[in-house]
Parts: C-alpha cells; sequence; structure tokens
C-alpha cells in the first residue's frame, strides 16, 4: 500500500502519537478487531491525494455525535443531482454502524485545507472519496467500541457496534451511541494501521440502493434553497447586462435612465477582464435594486452601446468550414502505432467519414445565481458553485483578502454539469457588494443571460480514415481532432486540444488495429470554451462508435459483432508508450485503472443480450449501440428507435450496461443513467449553440431546445455490472453520456439507412 | 391590491406589470416557486390560480385573477398524493424544477382525476427537467392518479 496519496491530517497524526505515548495499551493489536481484514491490506491508491486539498481521512473532520444520539455527519462536495450529498455521508453511516434515521447531514462550506478537495468536477465524488468516507465512519466505530469497552472496563474483543449501540456480546447489554459520544469522540484517532472494515456482508445501505436522498422531502414541498433562493437581511437584488461578444466592452449606456425605474438604487459598471481571464466576470454593466424585477426594468432602460472586440467575427457556419479544412491536413500526431501511412496505402479499401458536433450549453434548471456579503475586510458568499475551494480562493485573489477571510456557503445546485465549475457569477456578485459598500447583494442570472453568456461546450470536427485488407480485416486507423480547447480559459491561445481533453475518450481509443495513429488539427477559441458534462468524450465517442458501425454496414457485418472485433480480446490496452506526450488518464494512477477491453466487452455484450440484439422489430424502429470508457468507467448503450413517416424519431427502449466498478448506491447510478440518456438525446436530436457576429443567437427555451417529456428516452433500462468493494469505483455523473448519441444515431441508420454525420439530428430526416 | 396566496391575504403596492413570480419570491419569500427561464418555456414557476396550473412569471400582479397556491401551500403536510408519489418513485436529482412539475401535475389531477397517458405527457411538456427525470415522472404522475 502507497501512503503517499494518503493526505491524513496533521492533527490526527498527532492525536494518534498521543495515543500510543500517553494511554499504551488505546492502539491495538490488529486481531483485536473481528471485523474485515486491516484496511490498509483493502485500499487501492487513487488520484484523490493529487488533487487540491487532497483527501482528509479524519473522522473528527467529518463525524459528530450529540448526546441525544444524533450523528452529525459533513459532507465537503457539492450537490447537483447526482446525490453524493447522500451517498457518501452513507458511507460513513454503514461503516460506523450508525442508524439511517438518527443522521443528520451538514454542507461544509469551502475549505479544502479542512476537508480536502471539493471540485466537484469529474465524477469524482464516490470514486475519490468512497475509501476517505469508509475510513472515517470505520474509525469513528472503532472509538465507540472502545469507549464502551472502557466505560464497562471489558476487552475489547467483546464488545460490537450495532446500530447506534455498542454490545457487550457476552452480557447482551448495550449502550447508545449518544451516551458514549463524550467519551468516543476525547479518544485519539486510530492508527491508520489498525482501522478495520466491515465485511461487505454487514453493510446496510452501501451497495443497497435502499436511502432516499436526504433533501427529498424538502424538494417535494419547495423548502429545498438554491442560490437563487437565498435571502440574507438587507439584501439587494442585481442583474448584469455582459457584452455580447466575448472579450467586448461597454463604451456608453444611459445610469440616469434606468436609475429612473422605481426600485433601482444604483448602476455599477464591473470591469472587464482581459482573456485567459479564467473565471473573471464577463464584465458589463450591473443594475442593483430592491427586487429582481426592478432590477430587470432597470436593465433595459441602460441602452448600453457595445464595442466588441477581437472575436466580433466569430461566425459558426464559417468556424465549420476552417475546422473541416483543419481537419483534412495532417495533424499533430499524439499517438502512434505501427505505420498508419503505408497501411493505408496498402489497403485495399480506405473508407474516410468526418463527423461534426457544435457549441452545447449547460442550460442548469437554476441559472446562475449568488449573494455576496463583502464587509469589514471580510466576505462571505452564498452560491451554487461546484467548486467551492475554489471560489474561496478566486474571490480572496479578486477582493485582495487571505483565503481565511473568505467564507463560501454552497447551497443546493439546480443542475451542475460543469457550468457551475466557473464562478464568474459569484465574483460578480462580491464586486456588487463590495461596490455597494457592504450591502449584501444577490446577483440573479436569467435564462437569456445563461444561454447567452456562457462557458461553452466544444465546438468539434472529427475527422476518421480507415483502411480494410481485401479480407475485411481494419489494418488502419487514423482519427484526426479538431476541438477549439477549454485551457483558453487559462492560457493564451492554444490551438488545440490539450492533454486533458485528449485524455477525455480519445487517447485511451481500445481498437486492436495494428496502424493507428491519434492526430489533433489546429482550432482557437473564439468564446468561453467550458467543460459539459463528459466534455470531449461527446465527440470522440460519437466519431469512432459512428466509424465502427459504418465500417460495420461497409462490410455487411453485424454492427455488434464488429464492435466487439474491433475491440479485440480481453486485454490491458496501454498506451503510455505510444503518445507523444503525458497521458492523462483522469487524473488516477493507471495501475488502478487500466484501460481493460474485457470489462469493455461485457458491457457490450450485456447491453445486447439485453436490449435483445438481433431481435426481429417493428416496421420503423431500428437497433443502434455504442460503448464508450470515460471517467474510468465503462458504459455500453443499445437505443432503439422508431422513424415514422414524417422522419419523426422517437426512442421507445434504451438498455444501458453500466460498469463503474464497485456500485455504492445503485438507486441514484440508475436516474443517473436515465438522466444520462435524456441528455444525450438532447444532444443528439437538438442542442446547438451559434454564433454570429460574435453573437450567441440562441436566448431561452424556445431557440436552444432541449428534450421535454414523451419525447424519448421513457424507457431506460440500467444493467449494472455486478462488482465486489475490491473493484475500485469509478465514475458516474458523465460516462452514461458519452455512448448515447451514436448509438442512437446508428439506430436511426438501422432505421432508414440514412446516416447523420452532423449533429444535432434537428429536421435531417424529414428534410 | 389584494392577492391571497395559500389561504392568507396579501397586500402588493408596487409595478403593476410585475409577474406574480417576483412578487412570491422577492416579497413574501416563497421560494419554492423557482425562476427558471422568465417566459413560460420551462414550468419551474408554476403555481395554482383557483386551483388551475399556471406559469406564474408570466402572470403580472394586475392579472392575478383569483387564489394563489404555491408548492408551499399544496398541502398542510407535504403529503398531497402527487408529493407522496414523487417520494416513492425517488423522482428528484437536483430538484430545482420538481416544485414546479408537481404543481403541474396537481393541477392536471384537479382537472381531472384519471387521465391517459398521452394527456399526462402533454400536459407535463411544458415543465423542462434537465436532469432528465422524466421516466420517473411519468411513473410518479401515473402512480398518483391512481390513488386520487
Amino acid at each position: 500500500m502507497k501512503h503517499d496519496n494518503f493526505q491524513i491530517k496533521n492533527v490526527s497524526r498527532r492525536n494518534m502519537l498521543k495515543g500510543v505515548v500517553s494511554a499504551g495499551g488505546l492502539v491495538l493489536a490488529a486481531q483485536v478487531f473481528p471485523r474485515d481484514a486491516l484496511a490498509e491490506e483493502k485500499l487501492y491508491n487513487t488520484g484523490a491525494g493529487g488533487m487540491p486539498g487532497g483527501a482528509v481521512w479524519d473522522p473528527h473532520v467529518f463525524v459528530s455525535i450529540s448526546p441525544d444520539g444524533t450523528v452529525t455527519i459533513v459532507t465537503h462536495r457539492s450537490e447537483m443531482g447526482t446525490g453524493s450529498r447522500t451517498s457518501l455521508p452513507m458511507v460513513v453511516a454503514d461503516e460506523m454502524e450508525a442508524d439511517w434515521s438518527k443522521v443528520k447531514i451538514v454542507q461544509a462550506p469551502g475549505d479544502e485545507q479542512k476537508y480536502g478537495n471539493q471540485d466537484t468536477d469529474g465524477s469524482r465524488s464516490i470514486r475519490h472519496f468512497v475509501q476517505p468516507m469508509r475510513t472515517c465512519g470505520a474509525a469513528m466505530r472503532q472509538m465507540l467500541e472502545k469507549a464502551a469497552a472502557i466505560a464497562w472496563s471489558v476487552p475489547d474483543t467483546e464488545v460490537r457496534a450495532q446500530n447506534h449501540f455498542v454490545v457487550h456480546t457476552p452480557s447482551g447489554k448495550k449502550i447508545g451511541y449518544g451516551e458514549l459520544a463524550a467519551a468516543a469522540s476525547a479518544l485519539p484517532t486510530p492508527s491508520f494501521k489498525r482501522i478495520a472494515f466491515k465485511q461487505p456482508s454487514e453493510f446496510r445501505y452501501i451497495g443497497k440502493g435502499n436511502v432516499p436522498i436526504i433533501d427529498l422531502t424538502n424538494i417535494t414541498t419547495g423548502k429545498a434553497n438554491y442560490a437563487q433562493d437565498i435571502r440574507v437581511d438587507g439584501m439587494k437584488y442585481a442583474v448584469v447586462a455582459r457584452p455580447p461578444v466575448v472579450g467586448g466592452k461597454a463604451t456608453k449606456w444611459n445610469a440616469d435612465a434606468a436609475m429612473k425605474v422605481p426600485g433601482v438604487v444604483k448602476v455599477i459598471a464591473i470591469p472587464a477582464t482581459p482573456a485567459p481571464g479564467k473565471f473573471a466576470p464577463l464584465g458589463g454593466i450591473a443594475v442593483v435594486a430592491n427586487n429582481t424585477w426592478a432590477a430587470l426594468r432597470g436593465r433595459e432602460a441602460l441602452a448600453v452601446q457595445w464595442e466588441d472586440g477581437p472575436n466580433k467575427d466569430y461566425d459558426s457556419s464559417k468556424f465549420k468550414e476552417q475546422m473541416a479544412a483543419s481537419a483534412r491536413k495532417p495533424g499533430k500526431v499524439e499517438r502512434n502505432e505501427g505505420d498508419v501511412d503505408a497501411a493505408l496505402k496498402g489497403a485495399a479499401k480506405v473508407i474516410e467519414r468526418e463527423y461534426y458536433i457544435p457549441h452545447g450549453h449547460h442550460a442548469t434548471m437554476e441559472p446562475p445565481a449568488a449573494v455576496a456579503k463583502v464587509a469589514g475586510g471580510k466576505a462571505e458568499i452564498w452560491s451554487c458553485v461546484q467548486s467551492p475551494g475554489g471560489t474561496r480562493g478566486d474571490v480572496a485573489g479578486l477582493l485582495g483578502m487571505p483565503e481565511s477571510a473568505v467564507t463560501v456557503n454552497v447551497t443546493l445546485l439546480g443542475g451542475g454539469f460543469g457550468r457551475k465549475s466557473k464562478c464568474d457569477f459569484a465574483l460578480e456578485a462580491a464586486i456588487l457588494s463590495r461596490d455597494m459598500g457592504g450591502t449584501p447583494v444577490k446577483v440573479v442570472w436569467t435564462r437569456e443571460d445563461d444561454i447567452q453568456h456562457g462557458f461553452y461546450h466544444s465546438v468539434s470536427y472529427q475527422h476518421v480514415t480507415a483502411g480494410l485488407d481485401s479480407s475485411g480485416k481494419v489494418v488502419a486507423w487514423r482519427h484526426r481532432s479538431v476541438s477549439p480547447s477549454l485551457m483558453s480559459n487559462f492560457m493564451p491561445d492554444p490551438k488545440r486540444e490539450s492533454a486533458l481533453e485528449l485524455g477525455l475518450g480519445l487517447i485511451d481509443t481500445p481498437f486492436n488495429v495494428p496502424n493507428l495513429r491519434l492526430e489533433t488539427g489546429e482550432a482557437v477559441a473564439k468564446t468561453r470554451i467550458g467543460w459539459f458534462r463528459s466534455v470531449n468524450n461527446i465527440p470522440h465517442a460519437f466519431a469512432m462508435q459512428s466509424m465502427v458501425a459504418e465500417l460495420a454496414n461497409e462490410l455487411g457485418r453485424d454492427p455488434k459483432d464488429f464492435l466487439l472485433e474491433m475491440i479485440g480480446p480481453a486485454r490491458i490496452v496501454d498506451p503510455r508508450k505510444t503518445v507523444s506526450s503525458e497521458l492523462w488518464n483522469y487524473g488516477d494512477p493507471w495501475d488502478t485503472y487500466p484501460v481493460d477491453t474485457g470489462r469493455m466487452r461485457a458491457v457490450v455484450e450485456r447491453a445486447a443480450k439485453e436490449a435483445g440484439w438481433g431481435r426481429k422489430l417493428p416496421k420503423g424502429h431500428g437497433l443502434g449501440i455504442a460503448v464508450q470508457r470515460s471517467f474510468l468507467s465503462y458504459v455500453a448503450t443499445v437505443v432503439e428507435v422508431a422513424v415514422d413517416a414524417n422522419g419523426t424519431v422517437s426512442v421507445p427502449r434504451v438498455d444501458t450496461a453500466f460498469d463503474c466498478g464497485f456500485c455504492v448506491n445503485p438507486e441514484r447510478v440508475r436516474s443517473q443513467v436515465e438522466g444520462a440518456a435524456v441528455m444525450g438525446l438532447s444532444i443528439a436530436k437538438y442542442t446547438e449553440i451559434t454564433f454570429k457576429g460574435g453573437r450567441v443567437q440562441q436566448s431561452n427555451f424556445g431557440d436552444y431546445k432541449v428534450l421535454r417529456i414523451g419525447e424519448g428516452a421513457m424507457n431506460v433500462r440500467t444493467h449494472i455490472m455486478p462488482h465486489g468493494i475490491e473493484v475500485p469505483s469509478s465514475g458516474v455523473g458523465e460516462p452514461g453520456v458519452p455512448p448515447f448519441a451514436p448509438a442512437f444515431i446508428n439506430a436511426v441508420f438501422a432505421a432508414t439507412g440514412k446516416r447523420i454525420r452532423n449533429l444535432p439530428l434537428g429536421d435531417q430526416l424529414s428534410a | 391590491m389584494q392577492v391571497k396566496v395559500n389561504k392568507v391575504d396579501r397586500s402588493y403596492e408596487g409595478d403593476p406589470q410585475m409577474p406574480l413570480m417576483w412578487f412570491l419570491r422577492d416579497e413574501l419569500g416563497l421560494t419554492g416557486t423557482k425562476f427558471g427561464c422568465g417566459v413560460g418555456l420551462c414550468g419551474a414557476c408554476t403555481v395554482h390560480i383557483n386551483g388551475k396550473a399556471v406559469r406564474s412569471c408570466v402572470v403580472p400582479m394586475n392579472s392575478v385573477d383569483g387564489a394563489v397556491t404555491t408548492i408551499e401551500g399544496l398541502s398542510a403536510d407535504g403529503n398531497h398524493p402527487v408529493q407522496k408519489a414523487w417520494r416513492a418513485h425517488n423522482v428528484p436529482q437536483c430538484g430545482y424544477c420538481q416544485p414546479g412539475q408537481i404543481m403541474q401535475a396537481a393541477g392536471l389531477l384537479n382537472e381531472k382525476a384519471r387521465p391517459s397517458d398521452e394527456e399526462i405527457q402533454s400536459t407535463m411538456a411544458g415543465n423542462i427537467c434537465r436532469c432528465g427525470c422524466y421516466q420517473r415522472i411519468f411513473a410518479a404522475v401515473k402512480d398518483a392518479a391512481k390513488g386520487a
């Protein structure tokens, strides 16, 4: 076991030593614990330690027990719908033998030194924290057992924690957690080496899916609070007129007219930040008022004139042509095996295909919002941020304060999908409260603000070339990917996808082809590029999985069988020696999470079996299949479509096989898979952000269409691959999305014979 | 002007064009009625006026013509059949759109105790859920209708 990545807090190390030194017998020999083998033997290495703040394994940080028996568990990740706010405390509660009905959950403010990494992003919450939380729970259980043994003056071997009590097994007498609280919490944290886990057969909640999300009642009664709902005494409301073109600035505005609107109290200019601006506000003119409506009326009265700046010519249709030209030229080689050029030259048949996906936008149901109070040398923020720790640092930097003077309170997030990783809205609120002399200010983003001033899912153009030999075997595979990089937020003018973006489902291409080359072409960002649920996996999977189905069709092969042949035999694919720069494996260690084609094959076979692949279908129906490894999970989806005479497509059934290693909360995994199908179908059918004159052409749900109920994906069947807790848990929130669009488009082809290579589908079938 | 909200009389003196949604949220603090789009396209702000589901973001204060019920007033104990069905099916993910979804579903059942599948879908189609809880929303509305 490598300890390098386990950042046990210094304080707990000291406590541990204190236990050894002062109490002697307190640190117990291993055989005393009747539970599972020692934690140290059971843990696997993850990338958690490499993240800012790392992971904290100390129960004193996360768990407290009050005399009435209430167990309070701190949750440090943001809740945006994945259920981690319930699932991680549930892991603690189970390991500590707490009764879930006596558990209270408290949301941690932004403080990565104290709680470890809080950047709720990258499908990492369970992946990086199931082990630390399990360890916290086990340690707390052992402290409770120890406290009871001391109270009863009995050997530790005679006590056992059981559902909120410690039981003296020989006599059957028991004592509640509340009564043990003071004594147990005064004990030192057990040595990491001495922590023993429960046997998985003893789990009450982990892996069961029997615990509803803790906010369920509040959500269904309207009591759940999101950032848009926060009210602070004396608070004013603000909206901001932002430059319609990124990099633009206001040149003229009518503050007097805005001030004449009843309820408007101030007009404040927010300076523009030159690119690369990280998450800095776009700048613009803010109107502060006594309520949101007055602020909105005041903003209309501003009549701002803008200077558009360097991105004023951004035009999506022209940009598509530029990307296509880039994709048709030799690019930068990112991974190279064999000799693709020679193999293509010698191939009996060469097939080239191109795939395009436009910009997309998160359109979280809760538009961004934040309340800030900046007064007396301190700042307090209430906001729906995915990264409260990062927000704290950014607010501190903006205001020139130490981080210790900044409190970031995390509300529930009404959707996140990556948008709320960028805290520009919280920074706007901080600026406005400061400029209002300390009055608390809530910044409300409208839906139009949200859609027109986002951090957009990157537009992409993919060019794939395959060479077939005379027997129909694929002997060459060249995939050239062109997409403006999200790194443009952090550095000037990156010209191609970064190692991170390549890691998102391209560099780990699993195909069993002797000559394989992955390349990137140039494209420069003309707007703010963000990360959107599963990020570059969407275009990478769309191109790869569409191309495989196209080749199967060329060869007259069954698409599922041909996909399995392309994946090849069960093996570990290791591209680390054939990549040009460092291979980014989602920030996690290769040895824990290699590319395992056995698991990839297994999800393909399971999805096909569950979907009844090959069954006779009604007229106009078709099945499509696709698979993608993303966020270290393996997901295969079979989509059934039904296309009517008008070209209208419905999706009567979806079967998804989902391998996320050990599944902590199958009920929430199912909800994520169902939601990913809906979002995937939105991407495939509808969502498109276009630019003209540097401006986003869409503004609300009328022209930025997303899936509504009854438009498909109403019958999603989730098939979770069973694994024991020894199989490292991997991502859940994002991996359901990438295979959906190609599976859907492959199904459309099966139903109609029409191959769609440009998303969204829109009216391409009826045109 | 006087408006009855959740059985309580409220007075309002401001801009008569202000949408009911902002009155509920900013003036009364009834934040269970959510702001989603402001133009009646997403349903997050759905409330009842005289038992009928409406989008409060597009109803100006001067045209509120009946008693307003918000999610906070849908039932005294949070156990309206629709709320119970929502919990039984573990419908929510992020939860933001759910009060509007619930108010829309309750409004439908007020008008028709046993809606058909098509009626459920066409009525609920005005309420967007970006997390994609539609499969469960549909099942929950069907269940609530059975129990109605």
